[in-house]
This record gives C-alpha cells, structure tokens and sequence, in this order.
C-alpha cells in the first residue's frame, strides 16, 4: 500500500520527501559518525589515517628516488592519493549505512516504515563521511604543499575545472556506492567486504598512484572503463595541468573531452545505479532481508 | 543412564578451553572457504598497487618482494586487530561475554584459543599470499637459515598475539570506540612497522620504537632472512631482533594476564560487561 502510494505521488511531493530523507539522513549520520568522542580526538581519527598512508607512499617513493620530490611522477602519485581519499568515504558511506542499519543498529526495518525515500536516506548518509573526507584531503594535500614541495600554485590553478570536476566525481562516487548498497542489501555474507573490495580493486586499476602504462596490457581496459580514472585526471590537471599531462596514459585528451567521458560515465553508473537499486529493493523485500540479521 | 559425565579441572581444563575456542577458527575457515577468498583477494590487491608503484618509479625487484611478505603479514595484523582485540567487544555485543564470564574456566584459556585458531587460519591465508605474490609478480626467496627463520616466525607471532591478548583486555571496557580504535591502527602500524619498505629508512630512533610493535623486528629479520639484498637493508642484526622479539613474548604475555584479570574485575565493577551503547 505505502509502495503505491509513494508511487502514484506528485513530483513536488516526492522531491520534497527526497530532500527532507537525504537531509536528516546527512545529520543523523554525521551524528554516528562524530558522536563517539569529542570533536579534537573526532579530529584526530579523520586525519591520521589518511595522512599515515599517504606517508607510506611518499617514504615508498623517497627510498627509491633519493627524495626526488621534484620529479613529475611524485605530484601525480601524491595527489591521485589524496583525491582517492573520496572514493572509500563517499561510495562506502552510502553502502556501508545499510549494514549499519541492518545488523548494527537494526533500524533498516523502521527506515522502510517511515515515510522517506531511500535512496535519498541512503546517500544522505553518504554527506557526513564525505565532509570528513574533504578535511582529509585538504590537510593531506596541504602537508604536501609545505613540506614535499607538490608543485601546487593556488593563482595557477584552474579552480572552475576543479570544482566542476569535484562536484561531478563526488555525484559519481555516491551513486556507485548506491549501487553497492542496493547490492548489500540481498547480500548476507560478505556485505561489509564489498565496498573495501571494489575501493581496493579501483586503486589498482584507476591509475590512483601509478600511470597506467605501469599495469599489464591486458587489465588497463578496466581503468579506461572506470570513470574514476577521468576524475582523477581532471582533478590533477586543474591543480597541476603541466604536469599531470607530461604522462601519457591521457595525454591525448583535451579538458572537455575528458569532461565528457566524465560526465557520459558518471550518467551510465548513475542510470546502472537507479536501476540495479529498484530490482535490489524488490528482491530484498521478496525474500525478507530487510529486516535480517545475519551476526556474520 | 544416570552415569556423570568426567569433569576436567585444573590444566586439563585450561588446555580443554584453549582447543574449544580455538576450534571454531580452524574448522569455521574450513566450513565456510569464502572467507579465505576475501582474507587474501583483499591484502592482494593492496599489494598489488604497491608492487605497481614500486616499478612505476624503477624499484629494484627485491622491495616488490618486500611488498609481497608485508603485504602477507598485513593479514595477521588484521587478525590481531579485529579477530584478537576487538573479539570481546564482539562477544560482548551479541551476549556470549558473559557466558564466558560465567563459565568454570579462565578467561586466559579463552583468549589463547582465540588466538592459537586466529594464528592457525591466518598462516594459511599468510601463505597464499605469499605464493599469489611469487606466482605473479616473480618474487623468488633465498633463505639464510631455516632455523633462524623459524625462531623469528614464532616469536614474531607469540609476541603479536600475546599483545593481541593484552589489548583484548583492554577493549573490554570500551564500546563503540573499540571499532574506531580498531579501524584507526591499521595504516599508522602499515607505516610505522614498515609493512611495505625496510624499516631501516627511518631514523634510529623512530624505528627503535615501532619495534615494540613485534611485527617491526619479526618483518625486518625475516626479509634480512630471504632477501638476497635483505642484510644490507636490515635495521639491526637478525640475533639482536631474535633476544629482543624474545623479551616482548615474555612482557606482553604477562601483562595481557595482568591486565586482564584487573579489567575483568573493573569491567564488572563497573557493568561494562553486559552494556551495549550503540
């Protein structure tokens, strides 16, 4: 009954329950995120993480090159990290609230019950683990700038690129977490592996912290398909444009048409998303794993 | 009928404990073959991304192998963490804390067989890894010494998971912060242990205190061990790392059964032991 109602509901209705769930779903789960300790240790734990592994990569790099900060490779390495910040908060934000809900704190149930819309909750509780990301990679990409000499000039930059590129990505990334909460939702073994996997899996091949000419012949067809590998290029090229294009993996593309196949990417994940969420949903509540928990 | 069953007391009953906790772990790995999938894709492909950043900027070969024995001690790290420190937090959460609690045997006989099954099921995926590694990115090992490597191995791990064992004591107080705790030590330790280059680049001193971590010193010696290049890049002599690897077995097993005999009972002072703040 509640399905048909919601169904059948005027537009203005339902962009209204859609903004109404994304907004108190970004506050409730900024709520979870932050509420366990106070705001200097919250501070604390949202940036050592980040910063310790973008000191793995640049001690890494350091051994080998001497500290050879000045060549191009180390800016493109640096920043691709710190921007890749994005794509494990955003994507496993979003999925990650339905394992929460379901076999944390076991309010999914109560979710469908209410008159929200779910996939707005779902990437609602995406913004808050977005917002601590975005500190990440500002304090990550200032360490680089004032102590390993990343080649960043704020005048220099190409700031309507950046955040033209930013906005894009970060939509991106929170429709394939969508996605892959759409999917933990029939999941009940393994539900908390996926986003980490696919993170995992899109550092790899994404071209994140390595020019893709580094991988085999054969695996480089997954970066060019993954919209990521765009992002990350637009991202570089907008703070960093002459060096980003020293390398040749994309050097062949102009900012727009990289744009573009952003953008066409970006529409193809997000329509995948819509569509994988609906026959997910059905499914999940066909076999009643809505409200199950799993203690796997 | 009527006849009672032998009741086991006293070290039988401690070893009967140590191999009923620790069983679930082997046979449970055995029984459900998808965790061994994502217990190695996982660390794999991290591994990967360092092995392809190592030849991005012209590593020599052997620091790919480096990344490859790193990346396969990451997983007993992670089991440590989350199977060892974090475990009574789970228990706690779904209620088996204080059946264990209740139960005639000793807590220390409970957290041994976590972490015996804990070590068992890691070495396998610690060794699939390994052999991943070899198979695609060519890594080969030229051992020293056998016996040298074997002492390091099992003192690295006892250390390791009698530190495991000391913070399982110290996670029974807390809640939902034994997940942040858990989740926050995993790439500050992959940096400061030197989990994907040699120690040694850091100064002394530095490197001198992550080797409380044993992983620091277990890592080192055992890449000095099968590396040709290893003793060049080894942070102090393997016999050194042996003694000290040695002193922090004996500290960190004594103090997880100090420490968790004062949690127990402040836990239970203080009613830690049943709560559930989500």
């Amino acid at each position: 009954m509640a399905v048909t109602q919601t169904a059948t509901a005027p537009a203005n209705t339902r962009w209204t329950e859609g903004w109404r769930s994304f907004r108190m779903a970004a506050w409730l789960g900024w709520q979870i995120e932050s509420n366990w300790a106070d705001p200097f240790l919250f501070f604390i734990y949202s940036v050592v993480k980040p910063l310790a592994s973008a000191s793995i990569l640049v001690v890494m790099y350091s051994i080998i090159t001497n500290a050879n900060f000045e060549n191009p490779l180390f800016p493109y390495i640096y920043l691709g990290n710190a921007f890749y910040i994005y794509v494990g908060a955003v994507m496993s934000g979003v999925s990650w609230a339905v394992i929460d809900d379901r076999e944390h704190y076991k309010t999914l149930k109560y979710m469908y019950v209410a008159p929200i819309r779910i996939p707005a909750y779902l990437l609602g509780r995406g913004v808050a683990r977005f917002l601590t990301g975005s500190l990440s990679v500002i304090i990550t990409i200032t360490a680089g700038v004032l102590f390993l000499k990343v080649p960043f000039n704020p005048l220099e930059a190409n700031w309507p690129l950046f955040f033209l590129a930013l906005f894009i990505g970060v939509v991106m990334l929170a429709m394939m977490g969508l996605l892959l909460g759409s999917i933990t939702l029939l999941l009940v073994h393994h539900s908390w592996g996926i986003a980490e996997a696919v993170a995992g899996a899109l550092y790899l091949f994404s071209g994140a912290i390595f020019p893709l000419e580094v991988l085999p012949n054969w695996i480089r067809p997954v970066g060019y398909i993954m919209p990521i590998t765009y992002w990350l290029e637009l991202l570089r090229r907008s703070l960093v444009g002459d060096i980003a294009q020293a390398f040749p993996t994309l050097a062949g593309f102009s900012n727009l048409q990289l744009l573009g196949i952003l953008v066409g990417l970006s529409l193809a994940f997000g329509t995948l998303a819509v569509f994988v969420f609906r026959y997910c949903d059905y499914h999940a509540r066909e076999r009643g794993t809505i409200d199950m928990v799993s203690n796997y | 009928m009527n006849e009672r069953l032998p009741k086991a007391t006293g070290w039988r009953l401690f070893v009967k404990t140590v191999l009923a906790r620790s069983y679930p772990r082997i046979i449970g790995q055995q029984r459900e073959k998808s965790w061994m999938f994502w217990d190695i894709f996982l660390p794999m492909l991290g591994v990967s991304s360092y092995v392809f950043v190592y030849r991005a900027i012209g590593a020599p070969e052997d620091y790919v192998g480096f990344v490859v024995m790193g990346g396969a001690m990451t997983a007993f790290w992670m089991n440590v963490l989350w199977s060892m420190s974090s475990q009574l937090y789970w228990e706690k959460e779904q209620g088996n804390l204080a059946l264990y609690i209740m139960a005639p045997n000793q807590m220390m006989a409970i957290l041994l067989g976590m972490a015996l099954g804990g070590l068992v099921a890691t070495a396998l995926r610690a060794i699939a890894i390994i052999l991943l590694g070899m198979l695609l990115f060519k890594v080969s090992f030229v051992v020293v010494s056998f016996l040298q490597l074997l002492a390091v191995f099992l003192l690295a791990m006892t250390a390791l998971y009698g530190m495991g064992m000391m913070m399982a004591s110290l996670f029974l107080l807390l809640s939902r912060e034994a997940w942040h705790i858990s989740n926050l030590a995993q790439e500050p330790i992959y940096l400061a242990s030197g989990f994907y280059f040699p120690i040694k680049s850091f100064p002394f001193w530095i490197a001198a205190a992550a080797a409380i971590i044993p992983l620091t010193l277990g890592l080192d010696a055992m890449r000095q061990l099968v590396f040709p290049t290893g003793a060049t890049l080894g942070f102090i002599s393997v016999s050194v790392e042996i003694t000290v690897l040695f002193v922090l077995c004996v500290v960190f097993l004594l103090a997880a059964k100090l420490l968790l005999g004062h949690m127990e009972k402040l836990a239970i002072r203080e009613g830690r032991l049943t709560e559930s703040r989500r």
